[in-house]
């Protein structure tokens, strides 16, 4: 499958020429900026790649292409994508920047754990965006899940997300999601505010994963926004968003690299089962093509 | 605020290697157009605008013009500036509004970008403007986009128009339509179109803004493109420019720490002028966008000419005279101090006015420390005082010290804190009152960089901007503003920088209230 995102059609023009020459490393470069791969992580693969091409002595496109991809599949799969939800109610806690897409990501992650029949509460802690609830409860409606909605207009995020933990354990729900609103990193007291959210669940069960949803069409502020939500909110997975569109999301490798969080899942389009798991392996292939 | 703030220190680091030599070498030249290149591409700049870019810079610096120059470094500072500038798009723009109203207004953009809330935010600055907004609520694709928007309209005080429900339900172009004939029914004045946010490739979506383009033929159509986008805003804006053919853009979430570059290069692609910037989650965090003081920004050379626009806005110039009066007098209260107190809040985040100021770089991280909540304890301390008390501070003995706490739900040691920064600002006032303005001809001393100090003078004292009209009502607002600031807001300043940043020593005070003083005591 030749998804939309893909480099094909940047690398396309270098891996058909007959030989490597120093064309093809600026074409190789320009490509991976264009896929926001960032200067410093471009640099790192392009000598990389220069590296092996010299000790096989090679110089068909065909072999280049194959290096690259295996290149960014290694690097992809140092970390290990797996969820850890084996703990019930295996508690979730959704954070992110504002329109990054995680009350969407919740509807789809609560379908896909629908789908493998685990009973699933969804909490709305959004309560600053408005109708962000209202949002979220469509969403659970159309996968099937229940919805903690807060009690009143502006009530603090942190109770809601107590009181769905404290439902589910009552009513033995296996799976726990909790949506937060939307902070830019830079907003000191919203992140303490998440802190807050963290502290106050793990008064009722420990927090299973706390996903860090990342819009692919970012650039390299993505880095500095996972620094700042595993400094205040202890993030244990990346997932990937928008990547039915054109952006590349290469920014997520670097992201992965100098943190050492691993991306958990990735989102590919609008409907409600557009929501997978990670494999490294696919995702360079479709990546490099 | 630290939009662009990255993309400033890389910058600056890059000039600072500059300076102190006499002459530009070739290779000189190459190291800092390599830097230059690097800086852009880590702020998100799109490729092919920092290949021409760079270009331009190397091209223009290793010309005549720089051999000659006494001061090399400034020379590439100035030929960067001015390419960036040009990128930025040049010149601004005012929205144009439609002969026969109402004008209509369609946003655009991707999801997530927040046009929804931009919506928001332009009906209520159009209403202060003395417009009639009325807001049509076409994004009928995500759920509850159209509850949202009531929320938002509510909270600006615009009525919205919206007859279908969404979530997938009703025709968007129709509700568009409809929506101005509503507001040539109802006389409103302008029409914003809220509409579903969709992918550049989205063939059928990007049909459906195409078709609400065609049915309400808008005056405006504004894409809304989210500050922190990276190489991906090429292949986007292009899409959107084929699709809806978007007349100005709108730059959002600038209050991150995004450098935003993405987002000026479809200014540069797309010759489409950046129009508006919003900086905040308020509804008023919302400006005018200044292409000739953002690139002064991606410089550090700060945009004093926001400050100052902003803070004229937000201060009443009675009682700036009453205050001046007042400390003449030595009848300077803790109720003025309330009082100015309201005056700097009303002009937004004072972060963000920091943060515009030259060689706040330094200061950026206390910035993010700085409470705002703080003026709001301060002012529930001041009002928990009987009217006595606030006139005469002398009274506050033991025992009132701990009522006001109680009563303001804070502590002594915070009331005491408080009456100490009192006490300090009216006598600090007292001294600039009496023509003590404190030392600051030009912008003052900024931390190593000497000469960019005196470029600074020259820029802050300017307008830019290229309408002559313009250009001369700016000056003249500039002379006013420094004419009548320093009495006012430096006492504030003073009080709210003390109590700012949790556990944070006087520190930030003393920086704070020069860097206020500066650009308003000048």
């Amino acid at each position: 499958m030749a998804a939309s995102w893909s480099l094909g059609s940047a690398l396309r023009g270098m891996f058909s020429r007959a030989k490597i020459d120093e064309e093809t490393w600026t074409d190789l470069e320009d490509a991976l900026i264009s896929a926001d791969f960032g200067p410093d992580l471009t640099d790192q693969l392009v000598d990389e790649l220069r590296e092996k091409v010299a000790k096989y002595r090679t110089d068909d496109p065909a072999d280049l292409q194959r290096m690259l991809r295996e290149t960014i599949e290694e690097r992809l799969a140092r970390l290990d994508p797996t969820l850890a939800l084996s703990n019930r109610p295996a508690v979730v806690l959704v954070v992110g920047v504002n329109g990054v897409g995680k009350t969407t990501t919740i509807g789809k992650f609560a379908k896909f754990l629908r789908n493998y029949d685990r009973s699933v509460v969804v909490g709305a802690a959004d309560t600053f965006r408005a109708a962000a609830v209202e949002q979220l409860a469509t969403w659970a409606e159309r996968a099937g899940a229940e919805v903690v909605r807060p009690q009143q207009d502006g009530q603090d995020p942190a109770s809601v997300a107590f009181q769905t933990v404290e439902k589910a354990q009552r009513e033995g729900i296996e799976m726990v999601l909790i949506d937060t609103a939307g902070r830019l990193q830079t907003k000191s007291g919203l992140m303490d505010e998440l802190a807050k959210v963290r502290r106050v669940i793990e008064k009722l069960a420990p927090i299973a994963e706390v996903l860090l949803v990342l819009d692919a069409t970012t650039g390299q502020n993505g880095l500095a926004q996972a620094e700042a939500f595993i400094e205040h909110a202890g993030v244990t997975g990346l997932v990937l968003t928008k990547l039915d569109g054109s952006a590349k999301g290469g920014f997520v490798l670097a992201v992965q690299e100098k943190t050492g969080i691993p991306i958990k899942l990735i989102g590919q389009g609008e409907g409600i089962g557009d929501l997978t798991g990670f494999t490294p392996h696919v995702f360079a292939q479709q990546l490099v093509g | 605020m630290a939009a662009f703030g990255t993309l400033s220190d890389r910058l600056t680091a890059t000039f600072r290697n500059l300076r102190g030599k006499g002459k530009l070498t070739p290779a000189d030249v190459d190291g800092t157009v390599r830097e230059i290149r690097r800086a852009l591409l880590d702020a998100d700049v799109a490729l092919e605008v920092v290949k021409d870019f760079t270009g331009q810079v190397r091209e223009r610096a290793l010309g005549d013009e720089v051999n000659k120059a006494l001061n090399p470094a400034q020379q590439v500072v100035q030929i960067v500036n001015d390419e960036l500038i040009r990128i930025l798009g040049g010149q601004q723009r005012r929205l144009e509004f439609a002969k026969k109203p109402p004008t209509v207004i369609m946003l655009a953009g991707l999801q997530g970008a927040g046009k929804t809330t931009l919506a928001g935010k332009l009906a209520k600055w159009l209403a202060k403007e003395g417009h009639t907004p009325l807001l049509v609520a076409s994004d009928l694709q995500r759920p509850n986009a159209v509850t949202q928007l009531q929320v938002v309209g509510e909270q600006a005080g615009v009525p919205v128009y919206a007859p279908e429900p969404g979530n997938g339900v009703g025709d968007p172009v129709k509700v568009a339509r409809d929506g101005v004939k509503e507001a040539e029914r109802k006389q409103y004045d302008t029409v914003i179109v809220d509409t579903a946010g969709r992918l550049g490739i989205d063939a059928e979506l990007m049909k459906q803004a195409a078709d609400i383009r065609k049915a309400v033929d808008p005056d405006e159509v504004l894409f809304v493109i989210d500050a922190m986008i990276g190489q991906d805003a090429v292949t986007t804006a292009r899409a959107f420019q084929d699709g809806v053919d978007f007349t100005g853009v709108v730059l959002t979430k600038l209050d991150g720490d995004a450098r935003g570059g993405a987002a000026l290069s479809v200014a540069s692609i797309t010759g489409r002028p950046i129009m508006f910037a919003s900086v905040g989650e308020g509804l008023d965090d919302f400006e005018p966008f200044h292409p000739d003081r953002m690139a002064g920004r991606i410089l550090d050379l700060g945009d004093i000419l926001t400050l100052i626009e902003q803070a004229q806005q937000a201060f009443d110039e009675d009682e700036a005279r009453k205050t001046a009066e007042k400390l003449a007098t030595d009848s300077f209260t803790l109720d003025d101090f309330l009082k100015q107190m309201q005056q700097l809040k009303n002009m937004g985040s004072i972060k963000g006015m920091l943060g515009m100021l030259p060689g706040a770089r330094g200061m950026r991280e206390q910035l993010d420390n700085f409470d705002e909540r703080e003026i709001t304890r301060t002012e529930a301390i001041i009002q928990s005082m009987t009217f006595a008390e606030r006139t005469t501070p002398k009274l506050l003995n033991g025992s009132r010290r701990l009522r006001i706490a109680k009563g303001s739900g804070t502590t002594v040691t915070d009331v005491n804190q408080l009456v100490q920064r009192f006490e300090q600002a009216a006598k600090m006032m007292k001294t600039v009152a009496k023509g003590g303005v404190p030392q600051v001809p030009g912008m003052g001393p900024i931390p190593g960089a000497s000469y960019v100090g005196k470029k600074k003078q020259q820029a802050a004292k300017k307008s830019r901007s290229g309408n002559p009209a313009k250009r001369a009502a700016e000056n003249a607002a500039l002379a006013a503003g420094a004419a009548k600031a320093p009495a006012g807001v430096g006492g504030s300043g003073f009080g709210l920088g003390g109590g700012g940043g949790a556990g944070g020593d006087g520190g930030p005070t003393e920086e704070e209230l020069a860097a206020l003083q500066r650009m308003l005591g000048r």
